[in-house]
């Protein structure tokens, strides 16, 4: 059995948007649970979250030397500000999305990320 | 050449607090305070307000933040460095200058840097960047097309000794590398140190986003004083380190976390930052707490700078009307959920009305709900009602069938407000350099 922890708990992340491009770094308060954040904050998993809003591709950066990890979501914002009509045309509270998805505490990887490389994947 | 450059940011968005802007100009030390005012949209919201009237068009805070801080400092030797020319940087400068001799500061001398406002080279042939398509493609008035200016378009106005220097859109970055290049004599063509000055630019051009606002989390992210947060202080050392502090006896904090926060804010790939001085690689950045309050950052790169310039192409987008009215207690939101479907329903008989309308309840579903809607059991609902178009009879039909419902409505509707704001449309193009000449005018108060 393990325990479901909030991103939220572990992590906090900010958001910023150009166009209808949403970026969000997620970042870990404590490094020992960055590897849980990798492992399971993939953007597959982002993507299959929230579908209606995340119409375009979801690119995850890591910086694992700074135990973060930058997501740039395209034609993410309803259209962006030129277009949207959400009270929050900027994604400014989009962050929160992330913050508030799920994680198993018990899935965490005990191998710690190679600290030299950072990487990208792809959610297609 | 000097060691170190002590430089500050007292605005990072054109609506920014002015008090610790006051702080840094009378207690920084500072050698350069740099007021980072502009947008896009605020860019494109500056050439209507210039389009109304010829004398308009330069950031509204102008006066205001000048007449704050240039007394402290001229005192203090700090060179002012702003965007907040916006679409009419001479107006600015202008204005600048004549609040300089209302203060008694004679001699002053106010640089305006200009040649970034590009809209005669558009036409609707020109071809956009952001989307597929031309200018011709977007079926609205062009307000107003900037060039966005590197950190070479300042360099004159440093040169020539300028106490304030006052330019419309020069990248954000741009306007701290400036004044690193400078002082420290770096190339323009040595991209790590570039990369470097980037850093600092880029970490300090959002105002206190690095030193604890836009961070606090009540419980998880704790800001202290928060109230009277301040704005960040850069000590940047010739070779492009640096460390991010603020005033000691201010609010707010510089942590690993606010830096790190900060250090991608609006960046996607952090190995290419783009910006028109150098690619710049934040990639392998380290951020080292030295102390409390002060967080060393160095590691930044760059490669050889992008071959074009970006332009940003405001158009009118016409209005933006919001209409609301609120529910609470017992079924609030059943009662908030039918007020939404009612004006639906009678808007719909005018197709028209239907083509750029939204409509949310504020509690339950307005910011998150395209993505989900969690159940909430919240009793205090607002609706609200929003509508983009550029024919105002149709804005005025929607807001009115929203204020109707006070009392042809649900049960308990409560407090309709409804907004008209200006609504402006932005795309990006590039140029090549050679289009674009920055060019500078000398005042002295």
């Amino acid at each position: 059995m393990s325990e479901r922890l909030k991103v939220h708990d572990i992590a906090h992340a900010r958001a910023g948007d150009k166009g209808d491009v949403s970026s969000i770094s997620v970042w870990a308060y404590d490094p020992k649970d960055y590897p849980l954040l990798k492992n399971q904050l993939t953007a597959e998993r982002l993507k299959a979250a929230y579908p209606k809003l995340l119409r375009g591709s979801v690119t995850r950066y890591e910086l694992d030397h700074l135990h973060g990890l930058n997501f740039v979501l395209r034609d993410a914002l309803e259209g962006g500000v030129n277009t949207s009509l959400n009270l929050d045309s900027h994604g400014k509270s989009f962050s929160y999305l992330i913050l508030g998805l799920e994680i198993e505490a018990a899935d965490a990887d005990p191998v710690v990320p190679d600290a030299a490389e950072s990487g990208t994947t792809d959610g297609g | 050449m000097r060691r170190s450059v002590r430089i500050g940011c007292g605005a990072g968005f054109s609506s920014d607090r002015v008090e610790p802007a006051v702080d840094l100009a009378q207690r920084g030390a500072l050698d350069y305070l740099v007021f980072e005012c502009l947008g896009e949209r605020t860019m494109a919201f500056a050439h209507r307000d210039r389009m109304l009237d010829g004398s308009k068009g330069y950031n509204p805070h102008t006066a205001q933040r000048m007449r704050a801080v240039l007394a402290a400092c001229r005192k203090n030797g700090t060179v002012v460095i702003t965007n907040m020319g916006a679409a009419n940087p001479l107006a600015a400068a202008q204005l600048t200058v004549g609040i300089a001799r209302e203060l008694g500061l004679a001699g002053l001398k106010v640089a305006c840097v200009e040649g970034d406002d590009v809209t005669r080279q558009i036409n609707a042939g020109t071809a956009l960047h952001d989307r597929d398509g031309t200018v011709r493609d977007i079926g609205l008035p062009v307000v107003g097309a900037n060039a966005y200016l590197g950190a070479e378009a300042l360099l004159p106005a440093l040169k020539a000794g300028a106490d304030v220097i006052i330019a419309g859109r020069i990248a954000d970055p741009s306007l701290f590398v400036a004044p690193l290049a400078f002082r420290f004599g770096w190339g323009l063509d040595d991209w790590q140190l570039l990369g470097r000055g980037t850093a600092v630019g880029h970490l300090l051009e959002c105002g206190m986003q690095v030193t604890g606002g836009y961070f606090a989390d009540p419980g998880f992210k704790d800001v202290p004083g928060l109230v009277d947060c301040g704005f960040p202080i850069a000590e940047v050392g010739f070779d492009g380190g640096f460390t991010v502090t603020k005033l000691p006896e201010v609010g707010g904090c510089v942590t690993t976390a606010t830096v790190k926060e900060q250090l991608l804010y609006e960046v996607h790939d952090p190995a290419t930052y783009l910006t028109p001085d150098v690619t710049a690689d934040f990639s392998r950045v380290a951020i080292e707490q030295l102390e409390p309050d002060r967080v060393h950052v160095h590691g930044a790169d760059g490669r050889p700078r992008p071959d074009k310039l970006k332009v940003t192409i405001g158009f009118d987008g016409g209005f933006l009307a919001e209409g609301g009215i609120s529910y609470a207690g017992p079924n609030a939101q059943a009662r908030a959920r039918l007020a939404g479907e009612i004006v639906w329903q009678r808007l719909s008989r005018n197709n028209a009305l239907l083509a750029d309308l939204r409509i949310d309840m504020i509690g339950v579903n307005s910011l998150h709900g395209t993505a989900h809607t969690p159940p909430t059991d919240s009793e205090d609902v607002r609706l609200r009602v929003a509508m983009r178009s550029r024919r105002r009879e149709d804005i005025d039909t929607m807001l009115w069938e929203v204020e109707a419902l006070l009392c042809c409505g649900p049960a308990g509707g409560g407090g309709y407000r409804g907004t008209i704001s200006p609504s402006v449309v932005t795309h990006s193009a590039l140029v090549a350099r050679d289009q674009v000449r920055p060019t500078l005018r000398m005042f002295t108060a």
